[in-house]
């Protein structure tokens, strides 16, 4: 019994230590060869922040407030899944040399890419606040509420990390069949229009798109200036779990057929 | 005790061109029926046991199966067939330079690489300095790993898996890299690992390097078991075996 209890404690540290290490490797990798390294990936956000109320604002958001605002909540938490679910699908290939040969838990390399993807998304929400107050968004202790659909945006992705992993391995193809869907992914997510123009019909069918509940959420409470109901909670929670459900069951079905395909 | 114990062990590979192929192609393949899988059988009927301390040496021609045999014991691959135990922690240096990465320097290669072979971190900050004197590569530790030599990087590889006494190590053709001095150091420090009572495997192409350290050996042909026992009978056979092949072509 001790001698079990002594052994997960071991197990537990080693995993805690590969996890740190292969962050600090993904991490070093990413920025080391960069001159600007971690500001340039907050750049390219703004950057494509800019272009789109430059363009957009005038279509959509003439007659509405905030309209910026409203465009960087859906671009931060469209580009948060885009980063995080990209990493995630090469873990396992880019991996590739150490997992033929070395027996590791292969859903560490999935997680060590999210926590890069992750800081990025905590930066630039943090200059997501500063443009808030700079717009005179009033901030209020609701904001916190936020932690809510961060955190299930976070299992949600690492979900779709799994699925999409464990999909690249064997299918090659599809990351270009992915550069597609993300496309669509970003026109169905009303990222820079307004849904209220639509039937009611139409405006309940966005809500099969977990993307639209993640960022109404957003929305909902820095701009709306309210918390969401129940319902919209609840599906924060089932697409996030659904993903990872899935994602956790392939990953335990194929885990030692993988590498038959690397 | 049984270390390592092997009960009619087999393993199959599933191959086909499917690995170059997408989505769209299966698809197609499978809606036309012409989808196929086909199996390779690597290792067949393989039963052996080791003891603790016992050095086994396997050998076997190229494609013998004595690689996926490693990586079955390893626990990266799942036998097909038959049941498998194996007591105790494995360190598998199964080849040379895996996980390291060229762009990082010697030491956070030294860290991550010892992450990967299981140890905990309060144990590489230990024995830290031990494995970067051992592979005399003091003066080299905050270069990039791809700037050393492929001497070094295997001086480090092998200095990593072997300064932990693991239970069980497992070797590809490790002990014929570094230099003269160096191969006498490690294998000097090879057999400190097995005299301390840690279990060996050890893949090699040299019969006398076999005949000299092994304490049992596994011969493997084409996937086949042709004989597991006494180093010197086996290694006997095994170059009569070569021997009539080369006059028999």
């Amino acid at each position: 019994m001790l001698e079990a209890l002594k052994h997960q404690i071991t197990q537990i540290k080693q995993n805690k230590f590969l996890f740190e290490e292969l962050v600090k490797r993904d991490f070093k990798k990413k920025y080391k060869r960069t001159a600007l390294g971690m500001v340039w990936s907050l750049i390219s956000p703004l950057m494509q922040l800019l272009i789109m109320s430059i363009v957009f604002t005038n279509f959509f958001g003439r007659d509405k407030p905030h309209y910026t605002i409203y465009l960087f909540a859906g671009n931060l938490t469209y580009a948060f899944f885009k980063d995080s679910t990209y990493g995630g699908m090469n873990s396992l290939m880019s991996n590739a040399g150490i997992i033929t040969k070395i027996n590791l838990p292969k859903y560490m390399f999935l997680l060590s890419k999210n926590v890069a993807s992750l800081i990025n998304f905590g930066l630039t929400l943090i200059i997501f606040f500063i443009f808030a107050a700079a717009d005179h968004v009033p901030f209020h202790p609701r904001f916190f509420m936020l932690i809510y659909p961060i955190i299930m945006l976070i299992i949600f992705n690492i979900g779709c990390g799994f699925i999409l992993s464990a999909l690249f391995v064997i299918f090659k193809d599809i990351q270009y069949l992915y550069d597609i869907f993300t496309l669509m992914l970003m026109y169905v997510s009303a990222i820079f229009y307004y849904t209220d123009t639509y039937s009611e019909r139409v405006q309940q069918m966005f809500y099969l798109n977990p993307l639209y509940v993640y960022i109404t959420y957003f929305r909902h409470i820095v701009l709306d200036g309210y918390i969401p109901g129940f319902k919209t909670h609840l599906l924060c929670f089932v697409y996030a779990f659904g993903a990872i459900g899935i994602g956790m069951l392939i990953y335990k079905k194929y885990n030692y057929k993988f590498m038959y395909y690397m | 005790m049984k270390k390592i114990e092997l009960n009619d062990v087999s393993v199959s590979y599933i191959v086909g061109d499917f690995s170059n192929l997408g989505l769209k192609d299966v698809l197609i393949q499978k809606i036309k029926g012409t989808y196929t899988a086909k199996e390779f059988t690597a290792v067949q009927h393989v039963s052996f046991s080791i003891e603790e301390g016992d050095l086994l040496g396997i050998i076997g021609a190229n494609g013998a199966g004595k690689s996926t045999l490693l990586k079955v014991i390893s626990g990266i691959m799942r036998p097909t067939a038959g049941t498998m135990a194996v007591n105790g922690t494995v360190a598998s240096l199964l080849e040379l330079g895996t996980g390291f990465d060229g762009d990082l320097t010697v030491r956070e290669n030294t860290f991550l690489r010892g992450a990967m072979l299981g140890y905990t971190r309060e144990f590489m900050n230990e024995t830290y300095d031990s494995i970067i004197g051992f592979a005399e590569l003091k003066e080299f530790e905050d270069r990039k790993f791809s700037h050393l030599s492929s001497g070094m990087k295997s001086r480090l590889a092998f200095s990593i898996a072997c300064l932990v006494n693991p239970d069980i190590l497992i070797l590809d053709e490790v002990l014929s890299v570094g230099d003269g001095a160096f191969r006498k150091k490690s294998e000097d420090k090879m057999l400190e690992i097995i005299n301390g009572g840690a279990t060996t495997l050890l893949v090699s192409h040299s019969i006398a390097q076999i005949r000299r350290m092994a304490t049992k050996v596994l011969w493997l042909d084409r996937g086949k078991q042709m004989g597991f026992g006494d180093p010197e009978e086996i290694c006997d056979k095994y170059e009569k075996f070569l021997n009539i092949k080369d006059t028999g072509e």
